[in-house]
């Protein structure tokens, strides 16, 4: 089933055409990985999906980009509820220099999920052990989140991500910064993950897209040349681009 | 004098420069130079005029006192304070330059008369000194220039030395400070208890004035009572910073967060003219403008306002003093990186909340650093408290009376002709070495705080 | 979408509203206070750069004069007695005076109008025995009354100006004899007791030399300075130190500058009091951080790569910084001391401590000489209790503000046409 549908995507930084005619439909539960070159957009259009390039003046969307029927690119939307339901995790780990447990708190707080400190409690509890991170810090949630080590550091924010429940997560290169224990941990993560959420995921390797996705988009300058079940696109892609660049031919 | 034998070493040093130059030439016909030709010439002038030079300077420092020491040696055998005797030898002195015009007695003459001879055989020596010593060392340096030695590298060396020694500036002048401030606060001190200073309440320094003889020491306990200043120093400074605070502190956070890049580039520098502008100037408004108004809407409800009232002097430092926490918060949160930003954002909190959970926390501190390097600005500011609230060191916690501060009260004192010697003169000292500490206190903390922040982040 | 977290997103975006607003009120504050505070001095000062002077007509008469010889020469106008010819050129004004009431007609110009009935005579000889108009410096008193500044509606007794006066004042304005000029005398004269006839040059030429004093102090030393702290020092405690200290002195109070120039500079080594020489080497050394901060950021922006180049040559550590490091940071660092320049420039206290702030009616032609300064005359004249003092303060804050605002435009042309941008 489709969970969110993008037409006709263009997007500008000024005069500069970033993004051209993307069109792509993810399914619902299921891990999409957009792969490519550096610079190709696939973090622009990423980051289309939660409205984050709202924070950067110069950057225009055009077309139309549908999750159940909502649309997104719309200026009535409002990116506060859209952001809710879609969490990001981001390529350096960035926790806030607060404590564990308030940075798992911190999406509950400000939406005002939790009613109660035992609730809340709870929610950070469940956050953290969905993220695979419970048993490391659960004996030190006061202490500072960036005194952890970047993998664990990386976790943290998928706990963040998690603690409100989204229904969408974006994850762009999430692993990018980890060494490769942090980054199986991580992959097994959005395996288990998938089942309650979809996750859109940006990355570089492609070894880690073909293990954890179900579905492949391939871009290249600003375009998505191909789309469809992550087997085809590495096994037998219909594009010469593609098939060029999964053997390692460019890029 | 000096300045002869000064132009005449600097002239040397040219001429010899030039020398050194054209005997490099001179040597490069028969062998290959060590470095280029104007090292020579550079290695020649250095050597004539740093040594001389070196000399003259600490000849200059040492000879008054030495001559003091040898006219004040007739004078040991009579008993006197060491007040008497600097009394003596300024008379001497004034007698030797012609310009005494008190009673003249034998003993007072010969003194002159001897003081003239020693300044006579000391200047003498001084011109011998040096110019033996510009022959000693340019007759050196021409030697090794003959032998054609390396000449670049003792050339850098002591450009090396020149550097350091600049460097040093910046230490000798706290070394002043400090020594300057502290000579006549002890010598205040031990006039006045240290503790009835600082805890004393009256500050009265006025009372002590007494034309001859010395003051009354049950007055002097009395008169020297900094609690007033230390508390009217901290209470303007606190009005200040209510005002300062708020406003600059939303003005850096709508500039670093909210701003457009237009509204940015011209709103900062335009607050920031606001810190350019003369402290006097300030003060001036402060006693023409806001004093009368705040008096004037004081009397429309009912209060007594005095003219001069700490609230117009503290808020107008207040104003004085928004640019530094706007700028330097604007500053400190900018530096927050944008994937903290991005995080927050991300998790669908508005840009409000961003700032009151993340950036603030995050920044603050570096805000802090700021605000306190700001505290230390309003303990240190003089002429808007001079002129706009009054000069006389009430003890009051009421904004609407006119109080004193610290550095008020140095200007009071020490306007107009100072009398070294006089314990109200050194009181001024006393107060600025007070005023020294507090200040630096609250720099190093927040200089090192700022620094930790920027460490952090970079 | 329960109505809990609707209520809740409503709140949550009046809070964010709300803080905008705090922002754009703090920013409006900021700014609004330098308005009023522009319009404040701008509103009282721009009439101080008008003079008014009354028109009467001045008969130069010879026996008045006490002039005896035929042809006098200038040495006997040079002596001649004015007395009596000025009093006259006055009193004419209003011939049904009583004698006994005669001061309320001079006191309506400045003191020094024999001198001036005098210095026209001197300038234009051939006016001996003629009657001519004469231009007489108003009083004070008048001349704000002329600007509109002095309220007529109060009584008498306050008034400084009484009604016979005004009546003069009212029948003159009327015969347009009152007339009002640009007052170059602002700019060409010494300070002055008196409002009317006081200027700020000589205040002005010691600011100008104390900034001389302490460019040609603190800038040599500074650049030095930082030159060995960023190029040459070793890293060490020592080093640390002198940086903490810079740091540290860059904040201490002005005033504590001051002590340091009157007990260090006037007590121990006996300069001259009052003196620009002395009050530019006080501000040198508060500027001295100043200036090897800038210094040493503009150094530190020069790109390493330009370093590592100039020593891959060959040259010496010495020559890559003479010649190619220090050349290109010289626009940062010229920039600094401008600015640092400027906060000297505004500094009052610790020249008020040093003696600055004495009474000068001369204007000064070398450092040595005692004069005042923009900011401590601003103090002298905020401090007199005339009514024509306030515009004289708000005009020389206007001057002093240009010569800021000039300043701080030089440093931003030094900074953007001449730095080079590394990228």
């Amino acid at each position: 089933m489709s969970k969110i549908k993008a037409e006709n995507v263009n997007v500008y930084y000024g005069s500069k055409q970033a993004l051209f005619d993307v069109s792509i439909d993810i399914a619902e539960k299921e891990v999409t990985a957009l792969i490519g070159p550096s610079g190709c957009g696939k973090s622009t259009f990423l980051r289309c999906l939660n409205r984050m390039n709202d924070v950067i003046d110069i950057c225009r969307v055009e077309g139309s980009i549908k999750m159940d029927n909502l649309e997104l690119n719309s200026r009535k939307l409002d990116v506060v509820r859209l952001r809710e339901n879609v969490g990001m995790v981001f390529q350096k780990p960035n926790p806030f220099p607060k404590t564990i447990y308030e940075n798992v708190a911190y999406g509950p707080t400000i939406h005002g999920i939790a009613q109660s400190k035992e609730e809340m409690d709870q929610i950070v509890e469940i956050s953290l052990k969905k993220a695979a991170l419970w048993n490391e810090v659960k004996d030190r949630l006061d202490e500072i989140g960036t005194g952890l080590s970047g993998g664990q550091q990386q976790r943290l924010c998928i706990a963040r991500a998690i603690s409100v429940s989204p229904e969408v997560i974006l994850m762009d290169e999430p692993c990018s910064a980890l060494d490769p224990i942090a980054t199986a941990q991580i992959e097994e993560l959005i395996d288990d993950l998938k089942k309650e959420v979809t996750i859109v995921i940006v990355t570089h390797s492609m070894s880690q897209a073909a293990r954890v996705s179900q579905k492949t988009g391939f871009f290249h300058l600003g375009k998505l040349i191909e789309f469809g079940p992550t087997d085809k696109i590495f096994k037998n892609p219909d594009n010469q681009q593609t098939q060029d660049y999964i053997t390692g031919r460019f890029g | 004098m000096n300045l002869i034998l000064v132009t005449f070493i600097i002239l040397l040093a040219f001429t010899s420069y030039y020398f050194g130059r054209k005997k490099a030439l001179v040597i490069q016909s028969s062998q290959r130079l060590t470095a280029l030709p104007k090292f020579y010439g550079y290695y020649l002038a250095a050597w004539c005029a740093a040594p001389a030079l070196i000399i003259f300077a600490l000849w200059s420092v040492f000879e008054p006192s030495i001559v003091k020491t040898f006219i004040l040696q007739d004078y040991t055998d009579q008993n006197l304070t060491k007040n008497e005797l600097q009394l003596i030898y300024t008379k001497v002195k004034a007698l030797a330059a012609g310009t005494y015009t008190g009673n003249i007695t034998n003993f007072l003459d010969e003194s002159a008369n001897k003081y003239i001879q020693l300044k006579g055989i000391a200047n003498s020596a001084k011109v011998a000194i040096i110019l033996a010593i510009l022959i000693f060392s340019l007759s050196f340096a021409y030697r090794s220039v003959q032998k054609n030695d390396r000449m670049r590298e003792p050339v850098e060396i002591f450009l090396k030395w020149v550097l350091f020694v600049a460097s040093l500036g910046a230490v000798l002048v706290t070394i002043g400070i400090v020594f300057s401030l502290l000579f006549e606060a002890i010598r205040f001190f031990q006039a006045v208890k240290i503790f009835d200073f600082i805890f004393g309440t009256h500050w009265y320094p006025a009372k002590t004035f007494v034309r001859d003889g010395q003051p009354d020491p049950e007055l002097m306990k009395d008169a020297f009572g900094a609690v007033p200043l230390f508390a009217g120093t901290f209470f303007i400074a606190f009005i200040a910073m209510c005002v300062a605070i708020p406003i600059g502190l939303l003005s850096g956070i709508y500039l670093s967060e909210y701003a457009g890049r237009g509204v940015r580039k011209y709103a900062k520098p335009i607050i920031e003219i606001l810190a350019g502008i003369p402290t006097v100037v300030y003060g001036f408004f402060a006693a023409l403008t806001v004093g009368p108004f705040v008096k004037e809407i004081g009397n429309a409800m009912g209060l007594e306002v005095s003219a001069e009232s700490a609230l117009a002097a503290g808020a107008v430092m207040g104003v004085m003093i928004i640019p530094f926490i706007s700028s330097l918060s604007d500053d400190v949160m900018t530096a927050v990186p944008q994937n903290l930003r991005d995080g927050s954002y991300a998790m669908g909190a508005t840009k409000s909340e961003t700032v009151k959970k993340v950036i603030f926390p995050a920044a603050l501190p570096g805000i802090v650093g700021s605000i306190l390097l700001a505290v230390s600005r309003a303990v240190g500011e003089t002429m808007i408290v001079v002129m706009a609230s009054g000069l006389a060191a009430n003890l009051t916690m009421n904004p609407l009376e006119s109080t004193s501060t610290i550095t008020a009260q140095i200007v009071v004192i020490l306007i107009g002709d100072q009398q070294f010697g006089d314990p109200k003169t050194q009181s001024a000292f006393a107060l600025g070495i007070s005023l020294f500490i507090v200040t630096l206190f609250l720099n190093v903390i927040a200089l090192s705080v700022v620094k930790k922040y920027r460490e952090k982040y970079e | 979408m329960n109505s809990f977290k609707k209520n809740l997103l409503k709140k949550r975006y009046n809070a964010e509203r709300r803080f905008q607003w705090y922002g754009k009120i703090a920013i409006g504050l900021a700014l609004s206070f330098l308005a009023v505070f522009m319009f404040q001095i701008f509103s009282k000062g721009y009439s101080a750069f008008q003079k008014t002077w009354i028109v009467t007509e001045v008969h130069y008469d010879k026996e008045l004069l006490l002039i005896d010889a035929e042809s006098p020469s200038k040495d006997d106008l040079e002596n001649a007695d004015y007395y009596d010819v000025a009093y006259k050129a006055m009193t004419s004004l209003d011939p049904g005076l009583p004698e006994e009431e005669d001061r309320q007609l001079i006191q309506m110009v400045s003191y020094k109008y024999e001198a001036e009935v005098k210095d026209l005579l001197l300038k234009n000889p051939d006016y001996l025995g003629k009657i001519v108009p004469i231009k007489l410096t108003a009083s004070d008193d008048v001349d704000q009354v002329h600007k509109g500044n002095y309220p007529r509606d109060i009584p008498e007794e306050n008034r400084r100006v009484n009604d016979y006066q005004l009546q003069i004042y009212d029948m003159l304005n009327e015969r347009g004899d009152i007339l009002s000029e640009f007052n170059i005398s602002f700019f060409t004269s010494p300070d002055s007791r008196e409002a009317e006839l006081a200027g700020i040059a000589s205040s002005f030429m010691g600011t100008v030399f104390s900034i001389l004093v302490c460019l040609a102090f603190s800038f040599p030393i500074a650049v030095l300075a930082a030159i060995y702290l960023e190029e040459f020092a070793p890293k060490n405690k020592f080093t640390d130190f002198i940086e903490v200290n810079i740091n540290n002195l860059a904040a201490v109070p002005s005033i504590v500058f001051g002590l340091l120039g009157l007990g260090v500079l006037l007590a121990v080594f006996n300069l001259p009091r009052s003196t620009p020489l002395v009050g530019g080497i006080t501000l040198s050394l508060m500027t001295l951080p100043t200036i090897i901060i800038a210094a040493r950021a503009s150094l530190k922006a020069v790109p390493p790569s330009i370093r590592e180049a100039a020593l891959a040559m060959g040259a010496s550590n010495m020559q890559t910084t003479m010649h190619h490091t220090v050349p290109l940071s010289m626009p940062g660092t010229l920039s600094g001391t401008i600015i640092g320049l400027a906060q000297a420039l505004g500094e009052t206290a610790p020249l008020i401590l040093i003696g600055m702030v004495a009474f000068v009616n001369t204007i000064p032609g070398t450092p040595v000489d005692p004069a005042a300064s923009l900011p401590v005359q601003i103090y002298i004249w905020s401090e007199s209790a005339e009514r024509g003092f306030v515009e004289k303060v708000s005009a020389c804050i206007m001057v002093l503000l240009a010569f800021l605002i000039l300043m701080n435009l030089a440093a931003q042309i030094v900074r953007h046409k001449f730095e080079k941008k590394w990228s």
